[in-house]
């Protein structure tokens, strides 16, 4: 196994294309060297993106912010500005592991690596944001919804990596929040988890809301009439009940030891509607 | 191979590591220091945390040749001569440990927190700080104690 680590992102990609190998990225390692221990996968080349320039930065813009790929978990909860912006992003990512695993992973790894119970995916799909994806050819920019397709899947191709998060300007009376159900109090994976991003009116009424499922499902889910089932209310009991009902309909989990078809798509409901009073809160209005 | 140099306990070490050679392999194996532990094979347990440039890090989980140029501590370069780190002395008052399997973590985990939090930390930061450690003996509550203890008086 070969290990480089490149100062630029052209050099990254540049290694990356010319592999024939199996090639993968190393941010913090949190699941890749989990993964070689395990015997899952046998790198021939891994590509560390650590020491490339601005890659450890966050930048904040007119835009949002841009967080490079390879900044750690704990280094957004230091970050008063986006703390602030987006609270429900921030928590989502500092329930990753602990203190030492969150000293070292990254939400771009969180994303890559593909797992259905990621935490931070549903936070980062409900505030809308994008990642800067990069390859010996160019790059380009999508949605955080369309880059995981299945367990373990991305649709990102031979030779790219994400080299950027990027996440909008927080609007004036909007907020955003996340919740998992685990058996522990740390130190877990989520058996249901669910982000919800919302803006209020003037008069407190929501405007736009964007609601995410995690791990029930074979990737994170935007449930589209969840959202709908808020939208144009002030969160009311009626519209909180059609939002849990919504995103327990949207469940499509699997049975096994960590919970069943039946609690996870109960839960779901019931986090959904707790997210949501979170993020109304956030965003200035009053139940 | 890739060749690394850094600094252990503050004695500058050179040594040839594969890529995939991990930092605690290198640390046990490689420089014979085993008071660095290996609790798991899924990142999870903290027996095997050391500081590399002033940071807690679990060493089972960083590739050695990362660390090339790292400024690295284990449980052995705590100690001044006979003289015990405070935190080392505070485990052993408060009876902080059992069989002792994960006290070497918990020790280099601890003084980061202090670190990052003063002399006085409060418990329920020190048990969520923690959280990456795990103790299958003493059921933590003396390790806190312990904690406290070895803030106060670093
Ligand atoms: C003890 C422990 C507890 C954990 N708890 C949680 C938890 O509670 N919630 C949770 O969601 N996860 C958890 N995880 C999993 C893991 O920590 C996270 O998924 C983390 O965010 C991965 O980030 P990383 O930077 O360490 O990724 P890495 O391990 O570096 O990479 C993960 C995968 O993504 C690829 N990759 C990384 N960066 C890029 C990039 N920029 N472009 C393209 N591909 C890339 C890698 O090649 C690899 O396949 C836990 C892990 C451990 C060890
Ligand atoms: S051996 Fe490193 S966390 Fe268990
Ligand atoms: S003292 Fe035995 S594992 Fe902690």
């Amino acid at each position: 196994m070969r290990y480089e680590m490149p100062t630029t992102a052209k050099a990254a990609a540049g290694l990356l294309a010319k592999e024939k190998g199996r090639a993968f990225v190393l941010a913090g390692g949190t699941d890749l060297l989990v993964k070689m221990k395990a015997g899952v996968v046998e790198p021939d080349l891994i590509v560390d993106i650590k020491a490339i320039k601005g890659m450890k930065d966050i930048k904040k813009s007119a835009g949002g912010f841009v967080i490079g790929a390879a900044v750690p978990c704990v280094a957004l909860s230091e970050n008063a500005a986006l703390t602030k912006a987006w609270p429900g992003v921030v928590e989502a990512a500092n329930l990753i592991g602990s203190k030492q695993v969150q000293g070292r992973c990254t939400m771009s790894g969180n994303l890559c690596n593909a797992s259905p119970a990621a935490d931070s995916v549903p936070a980062l799909i409900a505030a809308g944001a994008k990642v800067s994806i990069i390859s010996a050819k160019g790059s380009r920019k999508v949605a955080v919804e369309d880059v995981t397709t299945g367990v373990g899947r991305t649709s990102l191709k031979k030779g790219e990596f994400v080299t950027a998060i990027e996440l909008p300007a927080k609007k004036p009376k909007s907020g955003d929040a996340y919740l998992r159900f685990i058996p522990r109090t740390e130190m877990d994976i989520a058996v249901v988890s669910c982000a919800v991003n919302v803006s209020l009116d003037a008069k407190g009424m929501i405007t736009k809301a964007r609601v995410v499922l995690g791990a029930v499902a074979i990737t994170a889910l935007l449930v589209k009439d969840a959202a709908s089932a808020i939208v144009g209310t002030k969160l009311d009991d009626a519209a909180k009940a059609k939002l849990a009902a919504a995103c327990s309909a949207a469940c499509k989990p699997i049975d096994d030891k960590r919970g069943t078809v039946e609690f996870r798509t109960e839960v779901a409901g019931v986090l959904a509607r707790r997210a949501a009073e979170i993020a109304y809160a956030r965003a200035g209005g009053k139940q | 191979m890739h060749s690394i140099s850094l600094a252990l306990n503050g004695k500058p070490v050179h040594g040839q590591v594969e890529g995939r050679t991990l930092l605690v392999e290198f640390i046990r194996e490689s420089r014979g220091l085993t008071g660095t532990h290996v609790g798991c094979d899924t990142s999870q347990c903290g027996a095997c945390v050391v500081s590399v440039n002033g940071k807690a890090v679990k060493s089972c989980t960083v590739f050695a040749v990362a660390c090339d140029g790292a400024e690295i501590t284990t449980i052995e370069g705590l100690a001044k001569g006979v003289d015990l780190h405070p935190m080392q002395v505070a485990f052993k008052e408060h009876h902080g440990l059992q069989c002792g399997f994960c006290t070497p973590g918990m020790i280099m985990a601890s003084i980061d927190i202090v670190k990052r939090h003063g002399k006085s930390v409060d418990e329920e930061t020190i048990r969520r700080e923690l959280s990456g450690n795990i103790c299958r003996c003493t059921g933590y509550h003396n390790i806190v104690k312990a904690v406290q203890a070895g803030a106060a008086n670093m």
